[in-house]
């Protein structure tokens, strides 16, 4: 666990540096995935010790966004304010993205005559 | 015990990483208990019921954001080798990725455009500023990149922040429903909708419910975040310059 836990932080690491040293509009943690990424190409397989360390870390994903979220409570006069322009703008936007999404994505399978689509969905 | 005594435990605690810590563990395990126990209900996203519950804690005994921040802040790194590790379940299903790779790179850049067009374009319409506009754009982008463009933007970027954390559980709460009825069976789109639309958070939820959904879901959230941090200013110039 040791090993793939800083084999994760090497790669985000890796990857904060080359993002400002070459001034890329991107996370250091998102290049580091991609580098992982290529690394797992290279490699042409997952070490067991690591996919149990990523499985740990991502099942409990959604946790890690709570410290961010309890911010709201420095702004709330401000989203007062603002509450419908806000609500409706987030609301609305975030159904289009999925629905433009979705669409996009089943519209170019269907022409491209994919074998994929079509599994089941919840 | 006498009260100067709890007053001592109290200063102890209330400046110790541990108790916030703890608390904000507590949160989410309660939140994600009942999210399971009522069947996975989307209304009650663990994250909200964490935030909410945290908020009110921090609200009642005067707590600071900054004072709560020295605790939480241990989890909140954890973001960056979390976000890291998304390569493995992509890695994964490279075969899936690589069938597909022109429909899906299309699919998310048109997401990533409809994203932020619409945000601002409805904030638009009901009276929002500049300031507010450049805050709310960048919503659908996973929280470390949106802050970068918002403030790039002229926005503020720790009000981005809680945007980005709103949109990702409005987008869990309310995506898997839209796509159901829009009767959207393939695990594939379902992933990517929901990884471009609510990052992190959507693909968390995914995450959940079928690993093919989750490593698009992480694919798109990265993707999404590389496509709006190039053409979101562009289009902002060409909008507002």
């Amino acid at each position: 666990m040791l090993e793939s836990l800083t084999l994760l932080l090497v790669c985000q690491l890796t990857g904060e540096v080359i993002v400002r040293f070459l001034d890329i509009p991107l996370p250091g943690p998102v290049l580091g995935m991609v580098l992982l990424f290529t690394g797992l190409l290279v490699r042409r397989g997952v070490p067991k010790t690591l996919q149990d360390t990523a499985s740990g870390l991502l099942s409990n994903l959604s946790l890690l966004f709570v410290p961010a979220g309890v911010g709201v409570m420095l702004h709330v006069t401000r989203i007062q304010d603002a509450w419908l322009a806000i609500g409706a703008s987030l609301i609305l936007s975030t159904l289009i993205a999925v629905g433009v999404t979705a669409g996009t994505m089943v519209l170019l399978g269907r022409l491209s005559g994919d074998r994929d689509s079509g599994g089941e969905g919840n | 015990m006498e009260t100067a005594q709890l007053g001592q435990i109290w200063v102890y605690l209330a400046t110790n990483p541990l108790l916030h810590l703890t608390l904000t563990l507590i949160a989410y395990l309660g939140g994600s208990k009942l999210y399971r126990m009522s069947g996975l209900n989307p209304l009650l996203n663990p994250v909200l019921i964490a935030v909410v519950v945290m908020v009110a804690i921090l609200g009642l005994t005067g707590t600071s954001y900054e004072q709560y921040f020295e605790g939480a802040q241990f989890v909140h790194f954890l973001l960056g080798p979390a976000t890291v590790a998304l390569a493995i379940p992509l890695y994964n299903q490279i075969d899936r990725v690589r069938r597909s790779l022109p429909a899906l790179l299309a699919s998310i850049i048109v997401g990533s455009l409809s994203a932020s067009l619409s945000a601002i374009g409805i904030a638009w319409a009901l009276g929002a500023g500049p300031v507010l506009l450049a805050t709310v754009a960048p919503k659908s982008v996973t929280t470390p990149i949106a802050m970068g463009i918002s403030e790039a933007l002229g926005g503020l970027p720790s009000l981005t922040a809680v945007m980005v954390i709103l949109t990702g559980v409005i987008g869990a709460m309310l995506g898997p429903p839209l796509l159901n009825l829009m009767r959207i069976r393939d695990w594939r789109a379902r992933g990517l909708a929901i990884g471009v639309a609510a990052h992190g958070i959507g693909t968390a939820r995914a995450m959940q419910v079928n690993e093919v959904a989750g490593a698009f879901s992480g694919l798109a959230m990265g993707l999404n975040a590389l496509s709006t941090a190039i053409l979101l200013p562009i289009l902002w110039s060409w909008l507002f310059g």
